[in-house]
Formats: C-alpha cells, structure tokens, sequence
C-alpha cells in the first residue's frame, strides 16, 4: 500500500542527486582544463 | 585578491571560452595537479556515499518493516528527515562561513558560504518533495499551507535569494559583503522552521526522532542509514561545488589580468606612435 509514493520519492530524490553530481563533474572537469596546473590550488 | 565567488558564468559558458591551458579529455596534464575536481579523497567519499546509498535502498525499501498507521509510506521518512539534516546543515555552514568571512575577509570561506548554499537548496527541494509524496498518503494532500510547510517554503525563497546576490553584477567585495549579511540573516529563518511546529498548530507532526522516540528498531536503523548515506553525499558535493567555484575565481583573475595586459600594450603601442608623429 502506498508504494506509488515511495517508488516517486526515491525515483525523483536519486535522478536529483545524480544529475547534480554529473553537472558537478562535468563542470569542474571544463573548467579545470582552464586553469594552469600551478594555479589549480585546493584540487588535490 | 579579488574576494567574490565570480558565479556569473556558467560551467558551459566557460568551456566555450578558448581554454588557453587546455589539457585533452580532462584528464592530468603531465603535472600532478588534474584537470578536474575529483581527487583520491572525494573519490574514496563517492565510493563510501555510494555504498551508504546502497545500504539505504536495502534498508528503506526491503529490510525495514511497514508502520501500522502509514503503511509503506514511512519509507518515505529515511528520505524526508536526512534530506532536512543535510539542508540545515549546507544553512548553518553557510552562516559560519559568512560570519568569519565578515571577520577575515577570507575568499575561502566565502566560497565555502556560497557552495553549502547551493547545495542546502538542492536538498531542500528534495526536502520538499519527499515531504509532499508522504503528505499525501498521510495527510490526503500534497500540500497544505501549514506553518512549517510555510516556513519552509519561505526559507527556499530566502536562500534562492541569497544564490541570486552572489551573481549579481557588482564590485566582487560589495556582492560578497551582501552576500555574507544575508547567509547570516537567512539562517534566522531556518530556527523558525525547526521551531515552527512547537510555536503554531499546524499538521506537521512535531519532533521525529528525540530522546523519547517510539519507532522499531529497523526504522530508526534505516533513518540512521539514510541520515549517513546523506551526510556522505553532502560531503562529496560540498567539495567539488568549492572547487568549481575556486576554479571560476582563478578564471577570471587570469581574464582580468590578460585585459590588462593588453590594455598596457595599447596604451604603449599608442605612446610610441605619437612620439614618433
């Protein structure tokens, strides 16, 4: 009973979480490629 | 130093931008530093998050036992409440971020304020969402303009602001300034929120897990499942999110820079020139 719900909750709150986490990546990877590696402070 | 979180450009308005440093594939360019913002430690943290994650899966929606009034609903629950723990958290950090920001006028910590703000909003949606899909079996609506829901949306709409300052168009010291102030006041809001079902009456059940909690053990294990899985994720993103914005900062310190330099080629080019007339 109910799992409509549950399954909808769980399903949106984990595609959110991906998406940011791969908008997270992809950006930082872009932006990394910008910046000289002796300037790239706090990346390791 | 210029003291501002430069977020007015997007991830992919930057890679449009000729990358004069590019490396290819992002991967490491020959120097130990990488070209992106993973490291062996965030890496270590998604591996741990990941399995934290899967733990919660098993837990919330096999292992743990149907409530008797909620049913399956509950399950819900090790959604909902770590995903408030997490966004008060990403608000408190920002607020301690902006307090010794005003006080040291630290870029690191004002990044640090903007990146826990960005991401208590995202979970402050997830918040919102996972509240209303559990509302609605328990309380046969989505949504109700209860004081905490209120509150809460209230606190969304602040924090959103707060995100809106720091991509304003202004002197990076005046918009980090502002932006400081505000981390701070909108954190007032968030006591409301907690406060709220002690303070009005309203649907919302009041504290959930305390000293006196009635819940089966599984349950409570579970929450404490998700509670973990979340704190994880929050850490890894915290990370990445305060490297991205360093990274911005770094761009745009070598733009202006790389302005300048042309600026003063220009002006000695045009020197040069009305000598020699």
């Amino acid at each position: 009973m109910h799992w409509e719900y549950v399954i909808a909750g769980y399903s949106i709150v984990g595609v959110g979480l991906a998406v940011y986490a791969v908008s997270l990546i992809r950006t930082g990877r872009a932006l990394a490629r910008q910046v000289p590696p002796k300037r790239r402070r706090f990346l390791d | 130093m210029t003291i501002s979180d430069s977020s007015s450009g997007a991830g992919t308005e930057a890679q449009d931008s000729a990358p004069q440093n590019a490396a290819p594939d992002g991967a490491s360019t020959g120097d130990s530093t990488p070209a992106n913002t993973g490291s062996r430690g965030t890496r270590r943290l998604g591996v741990a998050a990941l399995l934290a994650t899967a733990a919660l899966l098993l837990f919330g929606l096999v292992l743990s036992p149907p409530e008797a009034s909620q049913a399956e609903a509950v399950r819900l629950f090790y959604l909902h409440l770590p995903s408030v723990a997490v966004a008060y958290l990403g608000f408190f950090i920002t607020m301690v971020a902006s307090i010794i920001y005003l006080r040291k006028g630290s870029l690191f910590w004002d990044l640090v304020a903007g990146s826990a703000a960005e991401i208590g909003v995202v979970f402050s949606a997830f918040m919102l969402i996972s509240g209303s899909l559990w509302g609605r079996p328990t309380w046969g609506v989505y949504w109700v303009w209860d004081p905490r829901l209120t509150s809460t949306t209230v606190m969304v709409v602040m924090y959103i602001g707060y995100l809106a300052v720091r991509r304003l168009e202004l002197p990076p010291e005046v918009r980090s300034r502002r932006a400081a102030v505000l981390g701070i006041v909108s954190f007032l809001n968030v006591i409301v929120v907690r406060y709220s079902v002690k303070w009005w009456r309203g649907v919302h059940q009041g504290e959930t897990v305390g000293l006196d909690t009635q819940m089966d053990g599984l349950q409570l294990f579970s929450f404490f499942v998700g509670l973990v899985a979340f704190m994880l994720i929050f850490a890894w993103m915290l990370i990445h999110r305060f490297r991205i914005s360093w990274l911005r900062h770094e761009i745009d310190e070598q733009a202006l820079a790389q302005a300048l330099a042309e600026r003063r080629a220009e002006t000695n080019a045009t020197g040069l020139l009305g000598r020699k007339n």
